[in-house]
């Protein structure tokens, strides 16, 4: 039995009075990776605060782990749009992944061995475990990337939520990012929603895709239509997939 | 060689407690103020920090809890504000800086005897700290060092990325408006060492010397207290004894030290 890890139903989002989002419908399983594409302004950064619980429904409802969002955070793993940070603020990386347990410890409880130990796991299982004591201003920015995976995998979560993580990162560190994830899903089972403007990078490796300009468009599958895309983007897909319009979602498709 | 005897004065004694207090609050508060690059608000909270020290002083209380009071206030009020995001920031700082001001100097000006003691809170007068002030200063420093301690892993997140935290769970406004009020609190104490005009010197210099040169938050925060206590108490021992004004004294000594060691770490 699969156990529904992200329960959309019927989602609206409003903000000054215009639809943000429309009725948003979303399922997902456990050991699903969900490609998340869409338009700037699309909504996708949005989709994502309601499912963390920092914006509230207008109408419908989001559910993980059959709970309210907030009360399920600490089986979620967030990473941000490319984190935005003072260069040399005076912290090691160790510290900076140790952020990732304080909603396991609450307010005022001081971090614990546990989660050192957690942290040091968490960068191993990165390929960071010798650049713990470094200062992350002296890291290199695909470092410094893997780092902030580290922080959204230190609470152990089952459903991983990452917004552009690629942001500012270079192909080949991509890449790496990418098979990084596809190891995080497959071997240890965790759910990930990656939210992406790019969708010949990403197709290659997620399980299914979904393409969200205000209204979800998506089938459960790595299948989407022509119409799907041309109605999401508002232009023909040869304009997004490089001229590749009948095969650029469906080429790595192995089921 | 320096004559030690000046200890024997409860004004020296007054002073040298004061001071070293507010060093404590400079090392760890200062740091924050730097990280969370809210200086420009910091400067803002102790300008208008005067508006409630020409009211308390008009009304024959306290200044210096009036002060408090007053900084507090504006603290809160610049970081609801802000937080509504309807009047830019640094807009409402400017806003709330000049009418603390041009209230303080109206207040004070009705008030008698007004000439030296506004003196004493735009430059400083350390040498006029009383028993009741030396204390009411030493108590907040402990509030806010229990406070720090307790809200240490808390206050990291939201400097380090305030994004992320608010996407786990932490109450960045209510920190963010706790942050600002301790900010607050430390600067009116630092109004009675160095003077309004040059809190903010005092406020992030020892920070901004000690990082380049350790590593790690605690370590900057001891780092920042103990170069704090120097310029302190450097300064009050050189203005006793050369007769000169307590508040420039400590601020250049400051800077001094701050422009060698840009210096020298080139």
């Amino acid at each position: 039995m699969s156990e529904k890890i992200v329960s959309i139903k019927g989602l609206w989002i409003y903000r000054a009075g215009n639809p943000v989002l429309e009725d948003i419908n979303l399922q997902l399983e456990k050991g699903d990776f969900l490609g998340l594409i869409g338009p700037n302004g699309g909504g996708k950064s949005t989709l994502l605060k309601a499912m963390l619980g920092l914006i509230k429904p207008d109408r419908g409802s989001v559910s993980l782990f059959g709970m309210s969002p907030a009360a399920a955070r600490s089986r979620v793993g967030y990473m941000p749009q490319k984190t935005i940070f003072d260069r040399s603020f005076p912290i090691n990386a160790l510290d900076v992944v140790l952020m990732g347990r304080y909603s396991r410890r609450g307010l005022m409880h001081r971090y614990t061995s546990q989660d050192r130990q957690a942290a040091l796991k968490a960068l191993e299982s990165v390929g960071m475990e010798d650049r713990a004591m470094r200062e992350i201003g002296a890291l290199s920015g695909g470092e410094q990337q893997r780092v902030f995976v580290a922080r959204s995998l230190v609470s152990d979560p089952e459903l991983l939520l990452l917004d552009e993580p690629t942001t500012g990162v270079d192909s080949a560190q991509q890449t790496e990012f990418y098979d990084l994830l596809c190891h995080l899903n497959r071997d240890l089972s965790i759910a990930i929603v990656l939210v992406s403007h790019d969708i010949t990078a990403i197709s290659k490796y997620v399980s299914k895709i979904a393409c969200l300009n205000q209204r979800l468009y998506y089938h459960d599958s790595k299948e989407l239509s022509n119409e799907d895309i041309e109605k999401a983007y508002g232009c023909p897909v040869e304009m997004i997939a490089h001229g590749m319009p009948h095969r650029v979602l469906r080429e790595h498709d192995r089921s | 060689m320096i004559d030690l005897d000046f200890l024997q004065y409860d004004f020296m004694r007054n002073a040298l407690a004061a001071g070293l207090a507010a060093s404590v609050l400079c090392g760890v508060i200062g740091i924050y103020v730097i990280l969370n690059k809210i200086v420009f608000i910091s400067d803002g909270i102790a300008h208008a920090a005067f508006g409630g020290i020409g009211l308390g002083y008009f009304l024959g209380y306290d200044p210096l809890a009036f002060g408090i009071v007053s900084a507090v206030l504006t603290a809160l009020g610049i970081g609801m504000v802000s937080s509504r995001a309807r009047v830019s920031e640094d807009t409402a700082i400017g806003v709330f800086m000049a009418t603390g001001m041009a209230l303080g100097i109206m207040l004070l000006t009705l008030s008698q005897g007004y000439a030296r003691d506004l003196y004493g809170y735009l430059f400083g007068n350390i040498l006029a700290v009383t028993r009741s002030d030396a204390l009411l200063i030493s108590a907040l420093t402990l509030i806010i060092l229990l406070l720090v301690y307790l809200l240490y892993k808390e206050l990291l997140l939201l400097s380090f990325d305030p994004i992320y935290a608010e996407a786990i769970g932490l109450p960045v406004k209510s920190l963010r408006l706790l942050l600002l009020a301790m900010v607050a609190f430390s600067v009116v104490i630092l109004i009675k060492i160095v003077g309004i005009i040059m809190v903010i010197a005092l406020l992030t210099i020892p920070g901004a010397i000690i990082r380049r040169h350790v590593m790690g938050l605690p370590a900057i925060m001891a780092g920042s207290v103990i170069l704090g206590a120097i310029f302190v108490t450097v300064g009050l021992i050189i203005s006793y004894e050369m007769d000169v004004p307590s508040g420039a004294t400590i601020i250049l000594i400051a800077a001094a030290a701050f422009f060698l060691s840009t210096l020298l770490s080139r």
